[in-house]
Parts: C-alpha cells; structure tokens; sequence
C-alpha cells in the first residue's frame, strides 16, 4: 500500500512548521513519528496534500521538572516516556501506559504530542493525560495558549487545535505518592485497547481516563464525582459507563465495553489504593 | 526549509541514507516507504515486506540503532540517518551476528520469512536490555509475528543470544 502523493516539507523548528500550516491550512498534516499518520495514508483515510515533517525538530523532545509539574515536549518519544528516570519516580502512570502503546518499534517512533493530537479515542496515552489533568500547549502565527486535557479532544480524530496550531508542550502534574494503574484490556500483544482505564488517586489528584469507550478519550466524571464523595472503589466503578457512548466494532459490542469499563475501573481503583 | 520539488504527481526529494555503512543517494517520491527504498532503489532485499499495516515486523531494520518498522516511515524520514538491515549485520561473509548464529543453533526459524525482522528486532532488544528475562524477551519481540515456529524457539535464540542459559 502506498500513500498518495504530496507535497514534503521538513521543517526546522516550531515557528518554520506553523508558518508552513498557516500558509496550507487544512491541506497540510504535521507528522512527528508518522506511526498514526503513515497508516493512515496507506490505506487512504488521509490524504494530505502537504506533509510537514516535524520529526528534526530535536529541542521539542525533553521531559524535565517545572516546578509543580512535569513539562514534555510534544516530539517526546514513547521509548523515552517509558525509560525516563524523572517520570518513574514523579509521575509514573504516564510512563507505564507509554510502555503498552504499540510495540517497541512503535514506540521508538511514535511520540506524546502526535498521539494527542491524533486524539484518537482507542491510543492509551490521551487517557492517561485526562486522568492526571494535564495541561496542553499549543503554538500558533500568534504564539502559545494552555489547553486543559479536559478540553482538547473535541470529536472522533479531532482536536481543539486549530489548523495553524501546533502542539509543542504537554504538562502533568507530580505526584509521587498517588495511586495509580493502568488496565488495557485486548485480546492480542500490540492491539489497540478494547477499553483502558487509566487512573490516578491522591496527592490531590483524583482522576480516572477510559480508552475507547466513546468518539473521544474519556475522562470519567461519574467515577470522579463518586470518588470525591467517598464511594468504594466497587461503587464508583458502578457508574464508569455512564455518559459513555460505547462504540460497536469486530472486538466488542457497546454493552460489553461498558461492562469492561466498570469492571477494569474497579480494578485500578482498587490497584490505586481505592477500598 | 528542506530543498523540495512539486509536480504532477506530487513532491519528489533527493536523499541521502546511509545503508549498512554505505552512502546510498536517490532521487525519490515523497511518498517512497523506506522498505521500497532499500529493497528497489538499494537492491537489498532481505527486509521483507509482511504485512504493510505495521503489525507483523517483518520490515523491522534498524534506524540510528533502534528498531523501527520500514513500511511505517517514508524513506525521506531516513534522509541524513543511518540505516541497518539484515544484511548489515554480520562482521563479514564469512561469518554470522551473534544473533544470526544464535537462531541457526536454537532452530529460531522455519520458513524463514519473518527471521530478518525477528533478528533485527532481537538485536535492538538485547540493546536496551542485554540481560533479558524470558518474559521481557517475549514482550520485547511483541511487534513481530512468526506463524510457524510458536515462538519457544526464537525465545531460546535471543536468551542464548544475550549469553544466558537456555533451557531445553
């Protein structure tokens, strides 16, 4: 399979990518690791007719301490989110949901900024950022606003991001001392989810992300509400499929992956330290 | 910015890889999947195509040392790096790769036609983790499929590979 033609731009830096978007509008597809997009275009479901290649610029691949929080540049590699010293002892969810995305040729690739702005409702990683409550930057012709996780994901592939903005920074708070957990949940190594749970309790933090259980990731209000007002972890996962829009494919049926949400739900709360 | 070409049938790019330590050049479509590149434009063929979706990893070949899935990436995400395919990797023509040499004694192939992705996955394994478990070595060669040996014996190679007792 191969993709249609396009156009090939590399750019060198943020500004030289977004000069390019503004100047192709939506005709032009940024590509980090191209591991989403490339597919993608094999098979024909996009079809861009530029393709600006985002994957030299190098100084977007760092994650390191910003006060409260941990900052990661968009071209951050899942390989390093899962090898990342900084990330295990402050912010370890994010780094072990890195490590079932795909398989280690995937995530040599693949990065956390193309995943979120991919927002594709089945990847792992958007998940885990709703549950921590991240924060996501995005750059533009007229420079960077913060776009809360909780407000990003917009539509089924589709994003607050508007077509000449990039994302370059995404921010998770620490939390070294929450519970947390991720349940992915399918039925071969290296497939998508059928349904994830991501959550992360205490150090203020309560939150909990569900893959695949709707057109966008997740992020489980009902269980949260619960929680804060001291249910069970049993209970609170009671209501995880609640506002929920379960998709039906080969794999599940929506009543299944609702059951699947309420049953992997109780199993991270419970494995996040919830009674 | 990059030097590029429009045309009819879309932008074309001149690259630059570097292929088992050989400068390779070729003036390409921007659309040319790496594993095009090196098995038509190159002429080395040992990188199979398997399943082109990017599951099996039969196209695995590494790029600046790590693993990474030749149908998935465009040859010009190549351009100025370093490639290594199967070919690239034993010392000489005489001689296998450790890893190569490991299969052969382990019986870690039967129709062969997965073993160059399984090799180069195996190598970039034992890269980041030179002492793997059993249970890490088969989460490690997750993303490459082989559908006749049921994996044990592919398992074996890479233990023995890394220098660790196989059991029988």
């Amino acid at each position: 399979m191969i993709p249609a033609a396009f156009d090939y731009h590399r750019a060198t830096s943020a500004e030289d990518a977004i000069a390019q978007l503004a100047e192709h509008g939506d005709e032009a597809k940024l590509m980090a690791g191209g591991h989403s997009l490339v597919p993608m275009m094999k098979l024909r479901l996009a079809v861009p007719t530029v393709v600006v290649d985002i994957g030299r610029v190098t100084e977007l691949s760092y994650i390191r301490e910003d006060g409260e929080q941990i900052a990661i540049g968009a071209l951050t590699t899942h390989h390093m989110l899962e090898n990342s010293d900084l990330l295990a002892d402050q912010c370890p969810l994010l780094g072990a949901v890195a490590k079932v995305v795909g398989d280690p040729q995937v995530r040599h690739r693949g990065t956390l900024g193309g995943t979120l702005a991919h927002s594709d409702p089945a990847s792992d990683l958007p998940a885990a950022v709703l549950a921590l409550g991240g924060t996501l930057v995005a750059q533009g012709p007229n420079g960077t606003r913060e776009i809360a996780a909780s407000s990003f994901f917009t539509g089924y592939f589709e994003s607050e991001l508007a077509d000449d903005e990039m994302l370059t920074e995404i921010r998770v708070p620490k939390c070294p001392n929450a519970g947390w957990n991720y349940q992915k949940f399918n039925r071969r190594a290296q497939d998508w989810a059928i349904v994830g749970v991501a959550a992360v309790v205490g150090d203020g933090i309560t939150g909990v992300g569900l893959v695949n259980m709707g057109s966008v990731p997740v992020l489980a209000t009902p269980v949260i509400d619960a929680l804060a007002d001291g249910a069970s972890a049993a209970d609170a996962a009671s209501v995880a499929a609640n506002e929920t829009e379960a998709p039906a494919d080969l794999n599940a049926s929506p009543d299944y992956r609702r059951h699947l949400a309420r049953v992997l739900t109780e199993r991270a709360l419970v494995a996040s330290g919830v009674a | 910015m990059f030097v590029f070409r429009t045309g009819i049938l879309g932008g074309r790019v001149d690259i630059s890889v570097t292929v088992n330590g050989e400068p390779t050049s070729h003036d390409v479509e921007a659309r040319r999947l790496l594993v095009h590149y090196l098995r038509e434009d190159v002429g080395l063929t040992g990188t199979n195509i398997g399943c082109d979706t990017s599951s099996c990893g039969a196209c695995t070949v590494h790029l600046n040392g790590e693993s990474v899935k030749s149908c998935t990436l465009l040859a010009v995400q190549a351009d100025g790096q370093d490639v290594t395919t199967i070919e690239g990797l034993a010392p000489s023509s005489d001689e296998l790769h450790p890893m190569q040499e490991a299969f052969r004694q382990e019986h870690g192939l039967q129709c062969g036609y997965c073993t160059p992705g399984m090799v180069m996955a195996a190598v970039s394994l034992l890269d980041e983790n030179a002492k793997p478990t059993e249970l890490e070595v088969r989460q490690g060669l997750e993303g490459n499929l082989c559908r006749c040996t049921g994996y044990h014996n592919i398992v074996k190679a890479v233990l023995a590979a890394s220098g660790q007792p196989v059991k029988d």
